[in-house]
């Protein structure tokens, strides 16, 4: 964990408000584990005020260099859209909870939504350094947002796309895709009501998950306990989790759902 | 550095200790409740050893979940926050987040919350009695819970009546905070300085509201929130500049800090220490900025101690 400014190497517009921003970052490229995230320091002054949590997207270790893959939501990722080569920017990180390694054996899903994919491609990468290969369940609204489909398959996993309006592979949800090709371990990211439906799936089948939240954040440290997530182990009542500590990834079974 | 004298910069000499109604502390840089956690948080961070001293995030006598979320929304140069005390309860507080605290110098101030009166009382006296708590600090300006709180401290007598109370179960300085959310905040501080507060922290959040433009709902799932951060800042160096002039208590300004300049700007009002709040948030070195930017304020303007600019803007 630390405090850096980072070096803007390459900033990327991949479809209109989708940006992958590549920086120099050694210690973090070092240090970094997949579903782990970056505090963004996105503005120079005091508007907007608050970091930006961004997942870490990708990873070269030997070049020291670290991507965030996001989409301009408001204020705070339009200025980080703005930034340029060269320029400097201030973040706080490797933080959070990441994904855990699968079990050595059994087949291993991965289901994104949309921008969802952005700390999934990180954990791809991983698993296909230790020779894991996964089924890539890559859901979107339409074709055009069915990000990394080729870097994907060059890593040597298998993409299975679907669309909520058909123009690219399965027409249907990435859920109902990947219920019909069910596997012993499976990590999510996407938009809360696709992670409800994957969660619900993963506890009728009894299949090992992970999920990747997102929430408002303060101070990504763990200390202000604005990013809480509603959870639950078993014996006991529901609690507030902190996504910035104790996620942002999290069991499946723990999260409960509004 | 030594602890004491705060240090020798290019050979003059800086004197930065303070005293909060019995607290003694080696600089006036402290952190504000409910943004700093229990300190272990920014521990990786920076130095704790070198603030003047931690106040850590609101506690009560029974564990709080909290409020549902959303909890947070930023507002132009502020932040809207309504997390509704989530604290493990004093018991497990004292049992095993207060030991970690113990191999820290610095004073650790425990800020304090209850429902009833009579909570405070049952704080206080638990906490007495609990190592390594250098003070109180009494929390009768939470915007965000629904019994007590605020309550507590926009009623001049009901906060005189807390502080009786928690003056009553310790022997430990007393720190009352504040809240802005009332009509006269002298008022309120003069009341509870007559009930024996030691000081006082001012000022806590203003209450706010933020609305959800598509949803047309307030963006805070518990609705109304907290308003801090730089927003804040020149209500709440009025609030000390006005309570400065009427009641004889050291004051721990905090209020939208994020720079030395902030910070000097509260001294010069009449803050004998400063906490800094938000600005954790933005940066987790910021207590360490504003204590280096404080001494080099100091040495240009060759100021020998802190305590000469306490109030200097009355002068």
């Amino acid at each position: 964990m630390l405090i850096t400014d980072a070096v803007v190497i390459n900033q990327e517009e991949i479809i209109p408000g989708f940006f992958r921003m590549t920086m120099s970052a050694g210690e973090v490229a070092k240090n970094a584990r997949p579903g782990q995230f970056l505090h963004v320091r996105c503005a120079d002054a005091l508007d907007p005020l608050l970091r930006r949590p961004v997942s870490i997207h990708a990873v070269d270790r030997e070049k020291g260099e670290v991507a965030l893959f996001y989409r301009v939501a408001g204020r705070g990722t339009a200025l980080l859209a703005a930034r340029e080569k060269g320029d400097r920017i201030n973040i706080l990180g490797p933080l959070g909870r990441g994904f855990t390694r699968p079990e050595s054996s059994g087949k291993v899903s991965v289901a994104a939504g949309g921008i969802g994919i952005a700390p999934l491609y990180f954990l791809l990468q991983e698993l296909s350094l230790i020779n894991t290969y996964a089924n890539v369940f890559l859901g979107a609204a339409t074709k055009k947002q069915l990000f990394f489909s080729s870097e994907i398959e060059a890593l040597g996993h298998s993409v299975f796309p679907a669309t909520d309006d058909g123009t690219a592979g399965y027409h249907g949800t990435v859920v109902e895709l990947f219920t019909q090709n069910l596997s012993d371990t499976v990590y999510g990211c996407g938009p809360a009501g696709m992670l409800k439906s994957l969660c619900r799936i993963l506890e009728q089948y009894k299949i090992r998950g992970e999920v990747s939240l997102e929430e408002r954040m303060g101070c990504g440290v763990g200390a202000c306990l604005s990013c809480a997530c509603k959870t639950v182990s078993a014996g006991e009542n529901y609690r507030y989790s902190r996504v910035c500590v104790e996620g942002p990834v999290f069991p499946a079974g723990e999260v409960v759902w509004a | 550095m030594t602890p004491q004298n705060g240090g020798i910069i290019n050979g003059a000499k800086t004197k930065l200790a303070v005293n909060i109604g019995g607290i003694a502390m080696k600089n006036p840089v402290a952190t504000a409740s409910g943004t700093f956690g229990f300190g272990s948080e920014y521990a990786p961070y920076i130095d704790l050893n070198l603030l003047g001293a931690l106040v850590v995030k609101g506690i009560t006598l029974q564990p709080r979940a909290g409020n549902p979320t959303p909890r947070l929304v930023e507002t132009t140069a502020g932040v809207l926050n309504s997390i509704g005390l989530q604290n493990p309860g004093v018991e497990r507080f004292v049992g095993e987040l207060l030991p970690g605290l113990a191999g820290y110098d610095l004073p650790v101030i425990v800020n304090i919350a209850g429902d009833t009166i009579q909570d405070y009382g049952q704080l206080a006296a638990r906490l007495d009695r609990a190592p390594g708590v250098a003070g109180l600090e009494v929390n009768i300006s939470c915007p965000n819970v629904k019994k007590g709180g605020m309550q507590f401290g926009s009623d001049p007598d009901m906060a005189a009546e807390v502080t009786r109370v928690v003056k009553a179960g310790t022997g430990k300085p007393v720190i009352v905070k504040l809240s802005p959310n009332v009509t006269s905040i002298v008022a309120i501080a003069e009341q509870v300085a007559r009930a024996g507060a030691d000081a006082l922290s001012m000022i806590n959040t203003l209450l706010g509201l933020a609305i959800d433009l598509k949803t047309r709902r307030p963006v805070l799932g518990n609705g109304l929130g907290g308003l801090s951060g730089p927003a804040v800042k020149p209500v709440a160096v009025r609030a000390v500049w006005q309570v400065y002039r009427e009641v004889k208590l050291p004051i721990i300004g905090m209020g939208g800090i994020i720079t030395a300049a902030d910070a000097i700007e509260f001294i010069l009002a009449g803050a004998t220490a400063v906490a800094l709040g938000t600005a954790n948030f933005v940066n987790p070195r910021a207590t360490m900025d504003v204590l280096a930017g404080i001494k080099r304020y100091m040495i240009e303007n060759e100021v020998q101690d802190i305590n000469e600019l306490v109030g200097a803007a009355h002068r």
